[in-house]
């Protein structure tokens, strides 16, 4: 179908019409949509778009409802499917959550996590900064190849480090400490943050900087007083996403943790509430959904940098 | 003191603030930390990981020098043969899936819907949460005697009348992972291929009307093209992320059943850390090197490519 404007003679050419109609002025204005659009290019926008939109949000949301029922069935209504209606909770329960609060070392392998995830975040952003500031701002001969191998380290995934790590780890006295971890997650979150850094510096103006160095300022005052405040927005999509990476990693925390008390929180779910043959879900979702609300919540004060932080690496 | 002798008082620096104002030191300074922690915590593992794959190291002890011996077994294992074979068949389905579904997300969030910012915000959730604790709902949903999917399938709808035993036999588990995989990461390969689509500017699809072209013929000669750079970029990415995955497979299965769902990561955990063979894990680690090198190769010309387009104003 190539030539697309014909006279509207036949249904096909009416409804191709409309159609392209509908899809130019969707696109810009919608004031000028509906007096072109028939009640057939309606539907059709239902079926093109509503519908195959629903079922996406539905797949992609379903898990965590699941996971939120879960947490509040008791045990007859959570194994029984016969007489209930598995995709509601008729009579709530708080017994699962209080198993994990009161049973399991939850409190602990939070404040753990915390630590963890606050610290090494601290350090990474201490040190992307200051390399990004050298990178972008001092600009030395071969800087742009520091950058790159930089870049570079974030294509080293952790799945092939965590074996060698494991014996630096032990051998420098850190195995079943958190600073095994706040000393680790750098790798994988230095590399990205330098990045995102790298970019947010290049948008502040490099004559405020000439300013300040013709009035006498020193190098750091300047990277103080002057570049910091103004890549706060940067500083704060570097830092949640430092903080989400730390508080989400998996494979370091379960290789280099071995004690109970010294767990983050997705490994001691996974380890620690899995016990025997019976698995005692409703404890488990519980755990899961605990384990997920603070980042949940954290990333719904933050969206929009989340968003900006993720395309923007991309596109950097 | 009349004007002509006035001189701006300024105070002296110390010999400290000079020492840093001074730049190859203050270059120095700034880079020490970021390169540093890398040098140690990276670039040193990563030649050790190496080392170690030509080693019997095992945990707590020095091994010595084997030479390709560990990579002359793991050739003659079938387990880590199927492995490899299955980390291949895994990132080439899952990659396909995500990229597939989530361009279809992208297009259809492009279009002007009501809600959208809060939409996208709903969308990158599964991409936020930890991933080991959405994996263990998959693993709930997977149960093989209460799965909400085949009580769906057999009690509501009556397709089956046996309940799917999803993790219980090869195949059924791989697809389960490969389901829950896709799942995982449709949200990031629609987000930055929307930030890529916002990018196109209207006018194009404009100008292709005004000369008849088709929805199809509009994406395919001016989405498709446009959108490849990033494209390109973001499956690196993902491809990178898939081969190397550990969470998902070890939350859900662990390699089970009979080590059929065994990827090379995940492999190289078992035989690495709880069996205490550090030089046989990390020779299955440095067995996923060369791959890994051939990806950033295709997105360092990918990168590159991207450059040519744009013109030279993109540094």
């Amino acid at each position: 179908m190539t030539d697309a404007p014909k006279p509207l003679s036949t249904i096909n050419a009416a409804n191709l019409n409309t159609r392209v109609d509908s899809e130019v002025h969707g696109g810009v204005t919608e004031a000028e949509g509906p007096q072109l659009m028939s009640w057939d290019s309606h539907t059709r926008r239902w079926v093109v778009v509503y519908i195959p939109l629903m079922l996406f949000l539905f797949v992609l949301l379903f898990p965590f409802y699941w996971m939120g029922v879960t947490t509040f069935k008791p045990d007859s209504e959570l194994l029984d499917f016969k007489n209930n209606n598995p995709f509601w909770v008729t009579s709530p329960t708080l017994a699962n959550i209080k198993k994990l609060l009161f049973d399991t070392d939850y409190g602990h392998w939070l404040v753990t996590t915390m630590f963890v995830a606050v610290g090494s975040t601290f350090l990474s952003i201490l040190a992307s900064v200051l390399a990004a500031y050298a990178i972008q701002r001092l600009r030395f001969r071969g800087s742009e190849y520091v950058g790159l191998a930089i870049y570079a380290a974030y294509l080293v995934p952790p799945s092939i480090l965590f074996i060698p790590l494991a014996q630096v780890v032990f051998e420098m006295g850190l195995y079943d400490t958190s600073f095994a971890l706040i000393l680790t997650y750098p790798t994988f979150l230095v590399p990205f943050c330098t990045w995102l850094l790298i970019g947010y510096f290049k948008s502040i103006p490099y004559e405020l900087e000439e300013c300040a160095l013709i009035d006498g300022a020193s190098r750091l005052q300047i990277l103080r007083r002057i570049t910091l405040p103004l890549a706060v927005p940067g500083l704060i999509s570097a830092g949640i996403f430092a903080f989400t990476l730390s508080w989400n990693e998996f494979i370091y925390a379960l290789a280099f943790i071995s004690s109970t008390e010294n767990k983050t929180v997705p490994v001691a779910i996974l380890t620690e509430l899995v016990s025997g043959d019976v698995y005692h879900w409703g404890a488990l979702m519980a755990g899961a959904l605990l384990g997920s609300l603070p980042v949940a919540i954290f990333y719904m004060f933050f969206v929009e940098y989340y968003v900006s932080s993720l395309t923007g690496a991309v596109k950097e | 003191m009349d004007a002509s002798t006035w001189v701006a008082k300024r105070p002296e620096p110390t010999a400290l603030a000079r020492l840093f104002d001074y730049k190859p030191f203050l270059i120095a300074v700034c880079l020490f930390p970021a390169v540093g922690l890398l040098m140690a915590f990276l670039t040193y593992p990563l030649g050790l990981g190496v080392y170690l794959a030509f080693t019997d190291t095992q945990i707590g002890g020095n091994g010595k020098w084997v030479g390709l011996e560990n990579f002359i077994d793991l050739m003659e294992d079938p387990i880590f043969l199927q492995s490899v074979w299955w980390t291949f068949v895994y990132t080439a389905i899952a990659t396909v899936g995500k990229f597939a579904l989530g361009l279809w997300l992208a297009l259809l969030l492009n279009d002007n819907i009501p809600f959208k910012s809060a939409i996208r915000a709903i969308i990158l959730l599964p991409y936020i949460v930890p991933t080991v604790l959405s994996a263990i709902a998959w693993w709930w949903i997977y149960d093989p005697q209460f799965s909400i999917i085949s009580y769906v399938v057999v009690d509501q709808l009556g397709l089956r009348d046996r309940y799917y035993d999803f993790l219980g036999e090869p195949w059924p588990a791989r697809w389960s992972l490969i389901v829950a995989n896709i799942w995982r990461g449709i949200p990031f390969v629609a987000i930055t291929l929307l930030a890529g689509l916002q990018t196109i500017s209207p006018s194009l699809y404009e100008a292709a009307m005004l000369d008849g072209a088709s929805g199809w013929q509009r994406f395919r000669r001016i989405t498709a093209p446009l959108l490849m750079p990033i494209l390109a970029i973001v499956m690196t990415f993902s491809v990178l992320f898939t081969f190397t995955d550990f969470q998902l497979v070890y939350a859900i299965t662990r390699g089970g059943p009979i080590n059929s769902t065994h990827l090379m990561a995940t492999l190289a955990f078992q035989r690495g850390i709880p069996a205490g063979q550090l030089g046989e894990g990390a020779a299955i680690a440095v067995a996923m090197i060369p791959f890994l090198v051939f990806a950033t190769l295709f997105s360092y010309y990918a990168l590159g490519n991207r450059k040519w387009q744009q013109g030279s104003d993109n540094d």
